[in-house]
């Protein structure tokens, strides 16, 4: 056999073996995360809030950092939404194909996208002093929100750079102002404004460096804007630090919760894609 | 809508000059020069070297990399060149729930995982001790963490070689992988070099996970199976209780305008390239 084919031969075996590498990391991790956490994992601890005793071991579960997770994530991703769509509208009906600034914008978007959260943590940190305002849910809601902004646009205007721009023609010729063609645009890019906010919505639950100093951490679920906000990752990370091994095994309960809720986001994500974008006029 | 653009893209700038003025006072009473390259790192005695966690982000980062890059460059080959699309719907889903996954998630799996590995079945093969936490676990952590990015940078990139190079190719007598290596690699290789600037830096800033499995001692690391303590581990470490001594919060400061303006050139170098490269495909 020449040495070609041998290469070929040598280089799918590697192929096929990175692919599987892969499937085992995405096996290994679930898998850990599942077997660990179901053990730990009761009715307690995801109704319930940290008893007295729950720091050494006593009873008490972990529905402080579940709902404080749920308000920061809820209410950043609908200030995210409110923001981003007009952004996205602007960048794309408003401007023209190959506008500076629009160049300009979704670079800085890309880049927005890459600075990690720990940056916009101690940034938001900052600003929150310089406002006087202690760690609070509000903190944490407004880093998240600008940490999900840059995905906010950025994959929704991915679909949106697609939209053929006959429709807006079509839209303008009965009259449309640009304006009004946002009802158009938005039917039209439905599908990737819901596959943008899973998306979003899947950083948002995950990121602990962000609402570390920002949110802050209580045993208590908040009921202002101004108290400070447990969190999911957080509640894994702070846990998982324990000497004690009672609280170790609740955070790897913490854990699979939040490894199912971004699972089902990132199937659902998938499943939103491939069945509501049939409905496009392509 | 064009004042929401313009804000959201001035975040940038806003929080590069936020950064640099916060840490302003550490350049009063030191120079950048001890600031970078100095390892001693004596808070309480206003000394900030920060060369100890320079270099544990450097070692685990290009760990991270050595890691992903073949993994994900023979998948990313596989998927576009040789596999079927049944393949791909497998695959695809795989690489969507390891990119969604919190990265506190892939701090549990290390330390539940990789960890004892280290410690109990590698490391004796070559070291006395090790405890685990090492910068061994922080880069496989990282690695896998980046895999998702690079193998969908990498699709992108392979996808948009038009099909007449590969037909071109494939008539001279090329076997596949040949195709693959002369003409794939070659013509997409500035995008290649764009792609793993991008997964640096994304390694870079990476919390959580590399706090939770890297030991974090303020050394320069002497090899792999020596522990280590990141910049971003750095910041999320110390943040809370550093505002009663002089400078600290300074220094910390100073800490994450490193990443943040690490990660910023990074990101407009290779978004550039890549920006460039989709241009002339297209």
């Amino acid at each position: 056999m020449k040495a070609k084919f041998v290469e070929e031969k040598v280089f799918k075996v590697f192929m096929i073996a990175a692919m599987l590498m892969v499937f085992a990391f995405v096996i290994s991790i679930i898998w850990k995360i599942v077997e660990k956490g179901w053990g730990a994992m009761s009715w307690d601890m995801i109704t319930k809030l940290p008893g007295g005793g729950f720091y050494i071991g006593k009873e008490g579960g972990f529905l402080n950092a579940i709902v404080g997770s749920l308000y920061i994530v809820g209410a950043s991703t609908l200030l995210g939404l409110m923001i981003s769509i007009p952004v996205v509208f602007y960048l794309n009906v408003y401007l023209k194909r190959n506008s500076k600034l629009g160049y300009v914008a979704r670079l800085a978007y890309d880049v927005l996208f890459g600075i990690p959260s720990i940056v916009y943590g101690a940034f938001g940190f900052t600003i929150m002093i310089y406002f006087g305002l202690r760690t609070s849910l509000l903190g944490g809601i407004i880093v998240v929100t600008l940490l999900i902004i840059p995905i906010f646009i950025r994959s929704m205007d991915e679909v949106a750079r697609q939209f053929p721009r006959d429709i807006l023609e079509a839209a303008y010729s009965l009259g449309a102002t640009r304006l009004e063609t946002i009802k158009v645009v938005l039917r039209q890019i439905a599908p990737g404004i819901a596959t943008a906010t899973l998306l979003s919505i899947g950083r948002a639950i995950g990121d602990a460096a962000g609402v570390m100093f920002t949110a802050g951490y209580t045993d208590s679920i908040p009921t202002s804007l101004s108290q400070p906000a447990a969190t999911l990752p957080l509640a894994v990370f702070f846990q998982m630090s324990s000497p004690v091994r009672e609280v170790q095994e609740r955070a790897y309960a913490a854990a699979l919760v939040l490894t199912l809720i971004v699972l089902v986001l990132s199937l659902g994500g998938r499943f939103i894609t491939n069945r509501f974008s049939k409905n496009k006029i392509k | 809508m064009f004042f929401l653009t313009i804000a959201t893209l001035l975040l940038v700038f806003v929080m590069g000059i936020g950064l640099y003025l916060k840490s302003a006072p550490i350049f009063e009473e030191h120079s950048l020069r001890e600031l970078l390259f100095s390892s001693n790192w004596k808070p309480l005695r206003n000394e900030f070297g920060f060369l100890p966690f320079l270099m544990g982000t450097l070692w685990v980062t290009g760990l991270a990399i050595l890691i992903a890059l073949p993994i994900s460059l023979l998948t990313a080959v596989y998927l576009t060149e040789y596999a079927r699309p049944v393949v791909r719907k497998y695959v695809f889903p795989a690489l969507d729930i390891l990119a969604g996954l919190p990265s506190v998630i892939y701090g549990v799996w290390g330390t539940l995982l990789i960890v004892p590995v280290i410690s109990e079945w590698l490391a004796p093969r070559f070291v006395e001790f090790s405890a685990g936490y090492t910068v061994l676990a922080g880069g496989i952590v990282l690695g896998v963490m980046i895999l998702p990015l690079l193998v969908s940078l990498f699709i992108e990139l392979f996808t948009s070689v038009p099909d007449e190079l590969r037909d071109a190719s494939t008539s001279l007598g090329a076997t596949k992988w040949q195709t693959s290596k002369f003409v794939l690699l070659r013509k997409t290789f500035p995008g290649i070099l764009a792609a793993v600037v991008l997964a640096i830096s994304r390694a870079f800033g990476e919390t959580i996970a590399v706090l939770m499995v890297c030991g974090n001692l303020p050394q320069v690391p002497g090899s792999v199976f020596d522990a280590c303590y990141p910049l971003p581990a750095l910041i999320a470490n110390n943040y809370g209780e550093m505002l009663s001594l002089p400078n600290y919060e300074a220094a910390l400061m100073f800490a994450a305008l490193i990443l943040f303006t690490v990660v910023l050139l990074f990101n407009l170098i290779s978004r550039i390239v890549l920006y460039r490269i989709e241009k002339t495909f297209r």
